[in-house]
């Protein structure tokens, strides 16, 4: 911390080390989710340190047994994305730049659905699908998810769109542009960047969604890989090594987009919430 | 037009409608087209969190059965749901096992996760690739996270017991999921280790928003570097201390996916929490009504802290961010 200490260098190699420390103990986890997928059979008895003999054996099980779950998390995380970003890209654009009456409070609602319970959402929503035929639909489940992420994305993308100048837009417009194709073709290319980061979040949210996932559906019509690894852990729980190597597989989009996106989720978990 | 301060009414009819004439039916129209932009997110937010809010609050004074869902009757019943709830045993446990679980969790991220930020402001090489490495426990989802760690608390075959057996610290494997007096604990501490980063991302930004000629100063000064953590550091920091702190109760206190992955709040409900209360009435009992009651607690419990949050966070407003 002291720049003008006498062996900056050496303190700075003792705090690398302590960070890759840091680092090895509170990612153990992870690491033993990955250690335990390899190793095929040791299901029963206490799992080796190391994946002496790996084998992707288990990733086999895994894909056979939870593949579509998988797929259906895929398709309903992009859906809710699709839906976060349809809604909250023009509404954030009108909070930012209208000036309409009443918008700071309808920041602050925003901002308080955030805050609402899921499970209480779940709760009166399940009731209201019941009669709407939504329950176990994949309709239902993205229009649930999509909330996860909207609040999220109106408040990060309108802390963005307050420093487009007006009179960008406003150039479009006398260039014969109406508000919308001005919208679509002027802020919303500028605000690139925030899009991303808002429906990288949304997705991660609805992929990570167990609530409505478990509440909303009562057949296996539609299974999000986060109720299928709590079934299986139900159902299956001797093989530990199968349920290991699903888990591996989906925590695969959270490293993907860790190392392809790090600059886009930092963005996000400061942005979304302190703004 | 850029900062929030221009959207009160004086500031709302901009500049573009110079001509005098039939200025005012085409701004009105123009203010309408406006809404427009706005109108289906709001609609969006009203049926999935002012519905629910509304439709709880009466549900709790409705008799559910899963007869309901085949008549669709649910008869008033008063105040039936809200005695048969506090009357339970099971809701005055769950309310202190939630009590614990979020304060619990909240201390144990909130410390550790100030001391990384701490940590990680210094100087030096890999700080940011570790930094965001670690950033994965809070990104997988939750459900996958308490799934592994059952695995590694597993009484039986657990790699923490056998750890602990390996180096001789204890006899026989400790019941972390087993055993009502320590699940609790558990769950805890798994809790803590997922909502590390989350503190320490947060916590890191705030630390690099605080001047350096401040930290300059206090060093020209003479103090201790304990004293300048108290004295410059934490005054500095508070803002973002206040917003960790209500987010991190806010998320904490309605979990759900955590606890039935990993104990399905037994053994003898000694994990249930406000949450898994909920789920266990309206969804496993099919009592909608009782579950609303123990929904509505919860809600009451976060509008509290939804203020505390938004009275943190008006400062900001003020600025236009």
């Amino acid at each position: 911390m002291n720049p003008n200490s006498n062996r900056p260098r050496l303190r700075a190699a003792w705090n690398t080390t302590a960070a890759l420390l840091i680092l090895g103990v509170l990612l153990f986890p992870v690491y033993w989710m990955l250690n335990t997928a390899l190793q095929p059979g040791s299901s029963v008895a206490a799992t080796e340190w190391f994946p002496s003999s790996p084998s992707l054996e288990n990733f086999d099980t895994a894909i056979s047994s939870q593949g579509g779950s998988l797929l259906t998390s895929f398709v309903v995380a992009l859906g809710a994305v699709a839906v976060c970003l349809a809604l909250a890209a023009p509404a954030a654009y009108g909070l930012a730049q209208f000036g309409l009456r009443g918008g700071q409070g309808i920041v602050f609602t925003t901002l308080i659905t955030q805050m609402v319970p899921g499970i209480v959402i779940a709760n009166a929503l399940y009731s209201a699908y019941a009669e709407l035929g939504l329950v176990n639909s994949y309709l239902g489940l993205i229009l649930a998810d999509a909330s996860l992420g909207l609040p999220f994305a109106i408040v990060l993308l309108r802390a963005f769109m307050v420093s487009i100048p007006s009179e960008v837009v406003e150039a479009a417009m006398v260039d014969g542009a109406n508000r919308f194709t001005a919208f679509v073709r002027i802020v919303l290319p500028m605000s690139r960047n925030a899009l991303i980061t808002a429906g990288l979040f949304t997705f991660l949210f609805a992929w990570s969604d167990f609530m409505f996932a478990l509440t909303l559906n009562t057949t296996d019509d539609v299974k999000p890989i986060t109720l299928g690894i709590y079934q299986f852990v139900g159902a299956h729980v001797s093989d530990w090594g199968a349920v290991m190597a699903t888990a591996v597989l989906s925590a695969v989009p959270a490293a993907i987009l860790l190392v392809v996106a790090q600059k886009y989720i930092s963005a996000g978990i400061t942005g979304g919430s302190i703004k | 037009m850029s900062t929030f301060a221009s959207t009160s009414p004086a500031a709302k009819t901009s500049g573009s409608s110079a001509a005098p004439a039939k200025a005012d039916s085409r701004t009105r129209r123009r203010g309408l087209l406006r809404w427009l932009f706005v109108a289906p997110a709001l609609a969006y937010m009203a049926l999935f969190f002012g519905y629910p809010l509304v439709r709880n609050i009466v549900m709790s004074f409705q008799h559910y059965t899963p007869k309901t869902y085949f008549t669709g009757e649910a008869p008033f019943n008063g105040l039936d749901n809200w005695r048969a709830v506090f009357a339970d045993e099971l809701f005055a446990g769950s309310l202190w096992h939630t009590a614990l679980f979020t304060l619990g969790s909240l201390l144990g991220q909130f410390t550790v996760g100030l001391a990384l930020a701490v940590f990680f402001s210094r100087r030096f090489r890999l700080s940011g690739f570790v930094r965001a490495i670690l950033l994965l426990p809070w990104l997988v989802p939750m459900v996958v996270s308490a799934v592994v760690w059952r695995r590694i608390l597993d009484q039986d075959h657990g790699m923490l017991n056998s750890a602990l057996h390996a180096v001789g610290l204890t006899e026989g494997g400790v019941p972390w999921l087993n055993s009502p007096g320590v699940a609790l604990l558990s769950a805890i501490l798994v809790n803590i280790w997922i909502g590390i980063p989350f503190n320490m991302v947060i916590l890191y930004g705030g630390l690099q928003e605080i001047p350096r000629e401040l930290y300059e100063a206090a060093s020209l000064d003479g103090a201790s570097p304990w004293r300048t953590f108290r004295s410059v550091t934490l005054p500095m920091l508070r803002p973002v201390v206040t917003v960790v702190l209500v987010l991190g109760f806010m998320s904490t206190v309605k979990i759900l996916d955590l606890i039935l992955a990993l104990t399905s709040g037994g053994p003898a409900d000694s994990t249930q929490t406000l949450g898994t209360v909920t789920y266990q009435l309206s969804f496993l009992q099919l009592d909608f009504g009782q579950g609303a009651v123990v929904g509505n607690v919860l809600i009451l419990i976060s509008a509290v802290f939804a203020v505390l949050y938004l009275r943190a966070n008006r400062a900001d407003f003020g600025k236009g961010k």
